[in-house]
């Protein structure tokens, strides 16, 4: 039942206090007034904590268990840092205060860029784009002004992948670039000869994740740096991956001139049912007078300051000075990880994910035979072969039995792709029992195909008629 | 040894063994350099983290609510606990994007019922499940015109947000869009008679906010009537369409704003949420994820994300943007928010901040300050101070008020103006003594 269903005329969930000044009628030229009556919903109190309470009854997440999503790195996400972002010194601070009065917030910023820039290599950060994505419009926008600035407009090519990230096409596009595709070897690597034919002086990047969608490390980023770099190109890091080296490896020192991370992955500021976010983005010191505005710095006196004073700055991404709170609980995982615990934990999510390819290897075909880092990619195209069950089944009927379904059809270039991206947080037992379930599930689509083809079995609802839902759209209950 | 790590040593050696390695060293030799050392401290345990946290916090000077007279994008209100409370849910707060949809019910019932209150408000068919921000939101709506006539004039009110302004220009470096502004009258509303000058066949798109950055009510029927063909957006305050008429119903096509003042604690600006509503004709050239109701093979009514070829999924340099991750526990916010005021809560809301800022302004008249613009505002309104305001600004601070923002901020042409808000958590007291305050100032 929706909110609005459980309306009831006259009801209020909450009293304000009284005022001492009266309403009197409004100076509004009447034909800007509202007329019509607001199609809100009207409950008290008790029904709007039972209604939130029962959707969140319909929801899996972290905290209930095991979500594999390959790419997403669903990792736990600590309690204590929840507390620590809700101090009233951080949720009541207006954006535009006097900068003396902002010490603790700017100072906070500060460390954590420069946190973030050691474990990168980088030398300098901003913390404003909001997300990932946004983060990679940001480095693209850095690219299209760096190459600008120097007077060499034919730059508009930007290379990518056919293993990048779906957002990478976009963000590279939204920049003005035209997207030129480059085919992976049959490994699953990018391919140095296949670049050496693409790169010319009209490319104005390369955008790499690394370790790459299938899970494996772009072992020859060395020579591909050299080549781009040859090229007059920048090399752009997706750090959407970055849980599997941190602490090991600094995209800046492999020759990468741009990073974006997204704290809600590596630093395990929780997903929020896909958001808010945070995307740093941090640069060589060569592109650092691009970067947006503004740029907390510290002053000789000790002091932190916003510095707008980027003459050559792309600009703004967003309003204010990115998503705070969420910079917060990354300081915090920072803290309480160390360096010792960055690169344990990198460390434990590679393990992690090369144990559990190895469970899985017993019942599918991987798409790579290299070891994978945190994540890797099963190919189920032999299986649906013989089976006649889909890996959208396989991942339905994962739900019946407690656990969220791996990333599915993605990368794009393998067939019948299931990504699974396991993390450092799950224990070698949920593994062992996924594994299980797994074969229990390979056994069913054998012997009862359709047990498999119909799952969701037990699920709040059952499987959704997503094409009705496309073609007859019903944006808003009515 | 890590408490968010549950590996033990012996678990380790198992596992490696399992792999067919030595060591962890054997999964890392693809990489084929390594770093030295990070230059960062070693760990440290919880109490230890929450102290050194908390003393960060207290360098911050937390202004009581009520002597907060600032708003200029970011507005403080009164936030029932409860919204907090089912906002912090563990089942809300770590879930990912909906890709599951039989296991993510709660999540896009949710996301639909936001759409559902967000076409509400702002009087339009179509709303999707968030974007980042206010900014960010206008500079895609800004993008979206672009896609829709494929013209490259935008004429923009100079009454709009400069930080929405710049994030849109930002946006649009790569599609070659020309920003032309569009001067405000004596009333402070959007000029109407330069906008007629300007408005021709290669306009892309009018942009206003409602009520705009200086706090008037601009008048939506006669910018869509000298608007014509081009694209109509607006930047909407939220708790204002439970007053005024929404642009829906003016002939807006796209309507965005920021959904921080339902619900949402300042946050040193963000997270906040952006709110992004168009006409169905549209939908498919609308940036964001879309949630849409559906039935299940039993005929449940159900929800889904919907018209995902529009995004990064496919045609991936034709996505209608790259926007992947976005707000959504923070919309989810909104929802509570919403739910629990109802409508005569949130228009209750509105009354009591439309109350405030007028009394603040009489009160201001009284002692002889002037208001800058005569047309009509609802909590926000520009007065005149003196060149010397934004140095008194601070002083006023260490009295205990955000005082009013000192404009000059922006552009040295509003040299001496101060920018005021009120809304329902300012009191008559605090309105007084923050009027004397500027007063004794003045002197």
């Amino acid at each position: 039942m929706t909110v609005f269903e459980k309306s009831v005329s006259g009801r209020i969930g909450f009293k304000l206090p009284e005022s001492g000044v009266r309403f009197e009628k409004m100076d509004i030229p009447e034909h800007l007034v509202r007329t019509r009556k607001l199609g809100l919903p009207e409950l008290s109190e008790v029904d709007v904590v039972r209604h939130y309470t029962e959707l969140a009854s319909k929801n899996y997440s972290v905290d209930r268990g095991f979500y594999p999503l390959g790419s997403c790195t669903m990792k736990y996400n600590p309690k204590v840092n929840e507390y620590l972002a809700s101090l009233e010194g951080f949720t009541e601070i207006h954006p535009y205060q006097p900068v003396e009065s902002v010490q603790g917030v700017l100072k906070l910023m500060y460390e954590l860029k420069n946190a973030l820039c050691e474990i990168t290599g980088m030398d300098e950060m901003t913390l404003q784009p909001a997300a990932g994505a946004h983060g990679e419009l940001t480095g693209m926008l850095i690219v299209r002004a760096y190459h600008l600035s120097r007077n060499d407009t034919k730059r508009t090519i930007a290379l990518i992948p056919d293993s990048a990230h779906g957002t990478n096409p976009a963000s590279a596009a939204m920049a003005g670039f035209e997207v030129v595709e480059l085919k992976s070897t049959k490994e699953g690597l990018l391919d140095v000869e296949e670049l050496k034919k693409h790169l010319n002086d009209r490319v104005a990047v390369l955008m790499l994740t690394n370790p790459n969608t299938l899970g494996l490390f772009e072992k020859d980023i060395l020579e591909i740096a050299k080549l781009v770099h040859e090229a007059g190109a920048l090399l752009y890091y997706d750090g959407a991956n970055l849980n599997a080296i941190m602490g090991r490896f600094r995209p800046g020192d492999m020759g990468f001139d741009i990073v974006h991370l997204n704290l809600h992955k590596t630093f395990s500021t929780p997903h929020g049912m896909g958001g808010p976010g945070s995307g740093p983005v941090g640069v060589k010191q060569f592109l650092a007078r691009f970067l947006p505005v503004p740029l907390v710095r510290k002053s000789d006196n000790g002091s932190y300051y916003l510095d707008y004073d980027l003459p050559d700055s792309i600009g703004r991404m967003r309003s204010f000075y990115g998503n705070f709170a969420v910079l917060v609980k990354a300081y915090a995982y920072i803290l309480t990880m160390g360096k010792d615990g960055l690169k344990h934990t990198s460390e434990m999510a590679v393990l992690n994910a090369n144990y559990l390819r190895k469970l899985l290897s017993r019942y599918f075909r991987m798409a790579s035979d290299r070891t994978c880092m945190h994540e890797f990619v099963v190919d189920g195209s032999e299986f649906v072969k013989k089976t006649g069950v889909r890996i959208l089944d396989v991942a339905k009927r994962l739900l019946d039995h407690g656990v969220h379904a791996p990333t599915i059809y993605f990368p794009l270039i393998v067939h019948e792709a299931m990504m699974i991206e396991p993390t450092e947080t799950e224990s070698k037992q949920t593994l062992d029992r996924f594994a299980e379930i797994i074969g229990k599930i390979v056994e069913e689509a054998t012997n009862n195909p359709d047990l498999v083809k119909n799952a969701p079995h037990t699920t709040p609802i059952r499987r959704l008629d997503d094409v009705t839902a496309t073609k007859n759209p019903i944006y808003r209950y009515r | 040894m890590f408490p968010y790590v549950p590996h033990t040593e012996q678990e380790i050696r198992e596992m490696l063994k399992a792999i067919g390695v030595d060591s962890i060293e054997d999964l890392y030799k693809d990489v084929p350099m390594t770093v030295r050392e990070l230059n960062l401290p070693n760990g440290l345990d919880e109490f230890s983290v929450v102290k050194k946290i908390k003393s960060i916090a207290q360098e911050n000077v937390v202004v009581e609510k009520e002597k907060v007279f600032m708003g200029a994008g970011i507005y403080v209100h009164y936030v029932p606990y409860v919204v907090k409370v089912m906002a912090s849910r563990p089942e809300f707060v770590t879930a990912y994007t909906p890709y599951q949809a039989e296991v993510s019910q709660g999540t896009l019932q949710a996301l639909f019922e936001y759409q559902t209150m967000i076409c509400e408000l702002t009087g339009m068919e179509v709303a999707n499940s968030s974007m980042y921000d206010g900014a960010s939101a206008l500079a895609e709506a800004v993008l979206m015109a672009h896609r829709i006539n494929n013209r490259k004039k935008v004429l923009m009110s100079e009454a709009v947000h400069p930080e929405y302004v710049q994030t849109c220009k930002t946006y649009a470096q790569g599609f070659g869009l020309n920003f032309v502004s569009v001067p405000v009258d004596e009333s402070g509303a959007t000029d109407m008679e330069a906008l007629s000058k300007l408005a021709n066949e290669d306009s892309c798109a009018v942009v206003v906010q409602q009520p705009n950055f200086f706090g008037v009510v601009e008048d939506l029927k006669r910018v869509r009537e000298i608007a014509k063909d081009t694209i109509f957006i607006v930047v909407a305050e939220p708790i204002s369409l439970s007053l005024l008429e929404p642009p829906g119903s003016f002939g807006a096509d796209i309507v965005v704003g920021d959904g921080q003042p339902l619900g949402i604690t300042p946050n040193f600006g963000g997270p906040t949420v952006g709110f992004f509503a168009t006409l169905e004709k549209h939908v498919r050239k609308m940036p964001g994820r879309i949630i849409g109701q559906t039935k299940d093979v039993e005929g449940r009514t159900g929800y889904v994300m919907i018209l995902q070829t529009r995004e990064q999924h496919i045609r991936r340099e034709k996505a209608t943007s790259n926007i992947c991750t976005n707000h959504a526990l923070m919309a989810l916010v909104n929802a509570i928010y919403m739910s629990l005021m109802g409508p005569e809560g949130l228009r209750e809301v509105a009354r009591r901040s439309y109350a405030n800022a007028h009394y603040f302004a009489e009160k201001l008249k009284e002692k002889g300050f002037k208001l800058r613009f005569k047309g009509p505002f609802f909590n926000e309104f520009v007065f005149f101070v003196d060149e010397n305001y934004p140095h008194r600004w601070k002083k006023l601070f260490e009295e205990g008020f955000l005082a009013p923002l000192p404009l000059e901020w922006f552009d040295r042409r509003y040299k001496g103006l101060a920018l005021a808000c009120a809304t329902e958590v300012n009191t008559k007291e605090s309105i007084d003594q923050m009027v004397l305050a500027l007063e004794r100032g003045a002197r």
